[in-house]
This record gives C-alpha cells, structure tokens and sequence, in this order.
C-alpha cells in the first residue's frame, strides 16, 4: 500500500509542477469569469459616437420615415444635394449615404447603403425595422378600415412577457433562466468531455512513457503491475481533481473582485469572494444602489445560484470519477499494448466513439432533457456521465441519477479489472503487432 | 544453496518458454544464465523477481520458498532499461529506491555515497535526457544495487558501456560479490563470462541443457591439445613427434611459431616435452581450454541437431 501511494505521489507531482497544468490552471477561470461577466459588460458598452447617415430617397415616399435615434442622425436630402452625394458624403461629415430606388412594396430590395465602412448590425436593424413599420402602417391604410388608428394603438399595447419561476423544495419561488439552464447544461456537458478526454489520454501517454523508455520491467520488479496501472490512474484523477477545485475557487474569486468592483465599493473587494461563497447557499445580495451593469451582471450570479450550483459540482465530480475511471481502464489497457503513438490512432478511435457520441445525444438531451434518447444513453455507462450532466440543470429524478451512478461504478470496476489483465501482459511485451484478437488473448491469459 | 528454481515449467499462450528448469545458485557467487535469443532466460528472471509466476515448479531463496516481500532483497538490471526521461536523476533514483522498500533518509544517505564514488553528483539535479547513454546506465546500475540486496539480478550489465566503464563497473560486480552478494549474470558475451562466473547454466529451447562449475566444464570439453611455442625446424618436430601426438597445425608468429599439437590416448606433456627437448628451443608450453565461446556453441548446436532427428 505505501508503494502505490509512492506511485500516486510521483504521478501527481511530476504533473502538477509541469508549465501546461499550470497554465491551463490560471487561463481557465479567467475564460469562465470572462463568459459570466462580458454579457453583462457588452450589454452596458452601448455605441455613444454620434453618426450622421445621409438618405436620398429618389421615390419621395418614405421621407421622414426613419427617426433619428440619440446617437444615429438621418438627413434627407433634397435633389440638389443628392446629385453628388457619392463625393462627397464623407466631406459632410456623414459615415454613409443611404438611396431608396423604388417604390419598396413592390421592389424590398431597392434600398441600398454606401458606406467605405462596414456598417453595423444595429444601423441596418434599425432602417429596416423603421421602414417596414411604415409600410405595414401603409398596407393598413390602404385597407381603409374605420378607426384603424384605435385598433392599431389597441394591438401595440399587447404584451406578453413569458417568466420561469423555479419552485424550491420549501415552496419558495425564485426567476430562473431557461437560457442559463441550457448554457450550464452544455457547460458541465463539455467540462465532462474534456476532462475525461484530456485526463484518460494523459493515462495512456504514461503507460505509453513507462513502456516505451523501458522504465517498466524495473517498476514492475518493485509492485505488481496492477499498483502501478491504478498509481498512475489515481494520480491522474488527483490532478484533474486539483485543477478543477483549483478553477471552481479562481472563478469564485475572480467574479467575486469584479462584484465588488462593479457594485463600487472598494471595502469589500478583499473578502467580496467569501460573500459569493455565503451567497451561494441563500443570501441575496443587495441591489441597492447598482449601476446598470452591476445589476445585470448580479442578475446573472442570482440565477446561476438558484440552478443549485453545489450539488451540481458534487454530481460533477462524481461523474467525473466515475467516466474518468471507467475510460482511463481502458486507455491504460491500450497504452500497454501500444509502442508507438502512431500505431494508437486506430485503436483509441473505437474507445472514443461512445464519448464523442455522447456529445450528440446531450446536444439532444438540451433540448429535451426527459425523452427517451436522453434517458437511454444517461443509464449506458459509456455515454453517462457526459449525457447525465446534461440533464442535471434540468432537475432528473434522483432514482434515475441513483440508478446511471450505480451501473457506471460497477462498469468501472470490470473494466478496470479487465485493464489490469491486458495491461499486465501487455507491458513487457514488445514488437509485437498488436489486434484485438491479441489483445483478447491477452486477456484470457491468466499470468500469476 | 541460495537461489534454487525446481522443475520450472512456464507456458504462454502458444509456447513453452520454461521447460522443467532447474537452477541451483550457491551463496557468495556469480553465477551465469547463458542460452542463445529466445531460450528463456529472461523468463526464468522475471519469475524470480516475481514479475510473472510459473505455471509449475517453485523457487527457493535463502532455504525457503520465495515470498511476495523478497523483491527487497533482489536487485534487478533488466537488458531492457530505461529512466523516465523528464524527471531528475536525483529525484528519480530517490524514487526507484523506495519502490525498493528503503526509507527515505537511508535512501538519500546510500545515494550520496554511490553518487560521490562514481563521481556523478553534479547530475543530481540534471534531467535524465540530458545524459548520454551510458551515463544513464551508470544511474541504473546504483540504483540496482543501492538497496544492498542479498541476489543481484545483472541482464546484460555491460551493453553501452565504453571499455574504461566497463572495466568499472566489472570491479564493481566482483567487490559486491567480496561483500557478500549472490549474483545471476545473464549475457551473451563469452569473454566476461570467464572472466567473472564461478557457475553457469545453459538454457536452449526452454531446456536445461548444460550447468556446472566453469573449470570443470572446461576441463571436461577439452581436445587436449598443447600449444608450444619454439623456434626450430618445423619438419623436425613433426618427425620427432609420431607415437602418440599429432600435430594440428603449426603457425608462424613474429619470428617463433606455435604449434597446436593433440595429444592421443594416455600421452602427457612431460613426455612430449622429453621427446622433443633436444631438436627445438621452447620458448612456453600450455594446454589449450576451449573457450565458452566455442564449448556454448558446440553445446547448443549439438542440442539442436538431437532435438530435429527426434
């Protein structure tokens, strides 16, 4: 037993102290505080440089038509002023120019914008949107309805406005988000993937290293080849544990410092994280005197903790565990097969098929997180963990996450045993062409 | 004896690697595993070093079976060797030492001290990529014996090593035999065999085919033939020497020759020497042993002519 926390010991540190751990460590909550924070950040940045567009409306229907907002001036041009307009739009000061051809029931596409600059979205939206208004308000009229005024005022003031309440256990009702529901599912759907991608792939390179440097028989002359298949294996999932416990406090601090920032008081920037912390498990936090951004931003944190963030990131690291052990087995079983990283592309393929394929079904599973696809393939122990932490922001019934778990653990030990077979063997052999019908011979081999 | 393997049968999935071996290594010796590729020698060593077990048969060490924790007590070379390559000599030596069983600190102590004898300390802090080859086999080699274990296990010590290494490391193996270690020595090199071994054991096809001590085995595959060196007329010996000598072949060697000559039925040197002690001026006489070179490859030849008409 102290040989194989010796193995652990080495796996962990030799990993942990290299440059790439400790660079995706810091990069990664900075992304994550970044995805929180820039919508919040964008929504507040609005354009404030006044632009000036000229319009030279050959048709004369439509003048006026376009309202000048705050920040966007439209001018009408009348004949003489239009005949050089292509000139000398700049000189006078205007970003574009703007011509209507044609009468635009008959021609939408007769209204064109000259501009050397690339025009905004917003600019275009706004144009189209103000003529479409007048010509649907056209349209109308040429119906001659009575009081169509009335009616059309009548049918502006209609609004829905469609709000998710999420009801607690205790009753208590909190606005949650169907689109933060959706962005944390495909976040712990992607997180899932990656790490067990990222970290079942390190295991293979390792047993890959130990094999081809020939390091292997002297190892296995000290333990058996089994301690040093689960050393390394352990090892590993200590650092992606570390490197993911590492991110969660990160992010934490890092939105907790911008909070504070934004809600402008300076005091608290030092312990604001441990507010987060707090605020995670109910508190609210105060939108007394917030600007804009901050409020949005806060909007933003509210949800997020009303998705039940802790809970969700103990079902993440379980079902971390569990894929990462269950793909690991068998990359380990793989990397003592293999000698060379070019002879591993076509045999890692089929071990990666059922994880990539799970990306669909929880591509899927987002959109309908109860139907049978998504039930199916989050009970399948290959596709679960990817496709359950999917389902996990919508709330699936404890029994069905009781019932995947159980069949992911029990997939994991016989897989695991099943590595520690091939494995064996497959260590001190070398040059040897390697086919899963070697592979499985391997495996029936019963070495003592 | 030390090391005993009994009636070792080994079986993989479609051939015999071990048949019914028997291997008896006596405390305090060096002992040579000799056998052509693929005899199945380096299976025999993985199973006394438990790597793998045999499918039959038992393995004695020091005078009881071999339990699962005398891995501390074996120092293994294997012929294929390697370090990790992006971990520190230091870091990594510290490493493979305890996976021996020793404590840290003894580790730390012994490694100080073979370090400084080898004269290796500055690469304590080196990668192991950044040694060349023989360095990293001088690294493997301490590590293999810093455990002072009771069997040293050396496959193949010597490959990679230059001469002056070599010869180091040769003075190593027979101080460490002085100190008391039993040593199994696997190699396909015939000259340090001689040099070295007091036994060997001859493997072929996983069969035992010869094994004994080295001077007896010598002794008993003798031509009994004498190699005379003189200065004198060459048709003058061989007429002198009729009855109960031929001469083999007579070689001409800066300015004397060398005789090779076979002595029949019951002749001995003395009489050879009176017979021609007048005619020719000697200038050294021995008797020729045959190499382990020679006597590994009559042996194994024979064994596999034997074996193709059965």
């Amino acid at each position: 037993m102290n040989k194989i926390s010796l193995i652990i010991q080495r796996e962990y540190t030799t990993r942990v102290k290299k440059k790439s751990f400790i660079i995706m460590t810091i990069i990664g909550p900075i992304l994550f505080a970044a995805m929180m924070v820039l919508p919040g950040w964008f929504a507040s940045m609005e354009d404030t440089d006044e632009k000036s567009i000229a319009i030279v409306d050959q048709t004369d229907k439509y003048v006026n038509q376009i309202k000048s907002t705050e920040y966007l001036k439209f001018s009408w041009l009348n004949k003489k002023e239009a005949e050089n307009i292509s000139d000398e739009y700049q000189d006078k000061g205007y970003i574009a120019y703007l011509v209507i051809e044609d009468d635009l029931l008959k021609h939408p596409d007769a209204v064109k914008i000259y501009s050397d600059k690339q025009i905004t979205i917003d600019v275009k939206e706004h144009i189209s949107r103000s003529l479409e208004n007048h010509l649907e308000d056209e349209k109308l009229a040429s119906y001659k309805i009575d009081g169509l005024d009335a009616i059309i005022k009548d049918i502006n003031a209609v609004r829905v406005n469609v709000k998710t309440i999420k009801l607690g256990e205790d009753g208590s009702e909190k606005e949650s988000s169907t689109e933060l529901i959706m962005i944390a599912a495909i976040v712990f759907a992607m997180m899932i993937y990656m790490f067990v991608l990222v970290y079942g792939m390190q295991v293979m390179r390792g047993v890959m290293e130990e094999k081809v440097s020939r390091i292997v028989e002297v190892i296995v002359s000290s333990v058996k080849p089994f301690q040093l298949m689960m050393g390394k294996i352990i090892g590993i999932a200590l650092v992606a544990l570390t490197q993911f416990l590492l991110w969660v406090i990160l992010t934490v601090s890092i939105v907790g410092v911008l909070l504070a920032i934004f809600t402008g008081d300076a005091s608290t920037v030092n312990d604001s994280s441990v507010e987060l912390v707090e605020a995670m498990g109910s508190s609210q936090i105060d939108n007394g005197e917030m600007s804009e951004f901050a409020k949005g931003f806060n909007n933003i944190v509210d949800k997020l903790l009303s998705l039940d963030l802790i809970s969700s990131l103990i079902l993440f690291v379980l079902y971390f565990l569990g894929g990462y052990l269950l793909y690991a087995s068998l990359f380990a079983a793989l990397g003592a097969a293999l000698d060379n990283e070019a002879d591993s592309q076509q045999f890692v393929m089929p071990v990666m098929m059922p994880l990539i394929l799970s990306i669909y079904v929880a591509m899927a599973a987002f959109r309908n997180p109860t139907g049978d696809l998504a039930f199916w393939f989050s009970m399948i122990p290959f596709t679960s963990p990817v496709v359950m932490m999917a389902r996990i922001p919508f709330q699936p019934p404890v029994w069905q996450i009781a019932l995947s778990m159980t069949i992911l653990i029990s997939t994991f030990i016989f897989t695991t045993w099943f590595a520690g077979r091939v494995y064996r063997t497959g260590i001190l052999m070398y040059g040897k062409k390697v086919s899963y019908k070697e592979l499985w011979k391997w495996f029936r081999y019963s070495g003592k | 004896m030390f090391l005993e393997a009994k009636q070792v049968v080994k079986k993989y999935a479609n051939h015999l690697a071990l048949n019914d071996v028997n291997l008896q290594v006596p405390e305090n010796t060096i002992y040579g595993l000799l056998g052509p590729n693929g005899a199945g020698k380096t299976t025999l060593i993985r199973i006394i070093n438990q790597i793998t077990g045999p499918d039959s048969g038992e393995i004695i060490f020091n005078g009881r079976t071999l339990r699962p924790d005398d891995v501390h007590r074996i120092g293994y070379l294997p012929e294929e060797r390697g370090l990790y390559k992006k971990m520190k000599v230091g870091e990594q030596s510290l490493y493979l030492a305890r996976m021996k069983g020793m404590s840290r600190a003894d580790a730390l102590k012994k490694l100080k001290f073979w370090f400084e004898k080898f004269e290796i300390q500055p690469w304590w802090d080196k990668k192991v990529e950044e040694l060349s080859k023989g360095m990293q086999q001088k690294i493997q080699f301490v590590v293999t014996v810093l455990h002072e274990p009771k069997l040293l296990i050396f496959d193949e010590p010597f490959s990679g090593f230059d001469p002056i290494n070599a010869n180091l490391l040769k003075q190593e193996i027979l101080k460490l035999k002085e100190n008391g270690a039993s040593i199994l020595f696997s190699t396909h090199n015939m000259g340090s065999v001689e040099e070295l071994c007091d036994h060997i054991t001859l493997i072929n096809k996983s069969k035992t085919i010869l094994n004994g001590q080295i001077d007896e085995i010598r002794q008993s595959y003798k031509d009994n033939i004498i190699k005379l060196d003189f200065t004198g007329d060459n048709t003058l010996l061989k007429e002198k020497l009729t009855d109960h000598f031929s001469v083999e072949s007579i070689e001409q060697v800066n300015g004397h020759s060398s005789a090779y000559i076979k002595m029949l039925n019951e002749a001995t040197i003395n009489q050879l020497v009176s017979s021609i002690l007048n005619d020719i001026q000697i200038h050294g006489l021995h008797e020729v042993l045959p190499t382990m070179n020679d006597i590994f490859i009559k042996v194994v030849e024979q064994s596999n002519l034997s074996k193709t008409y059965k």
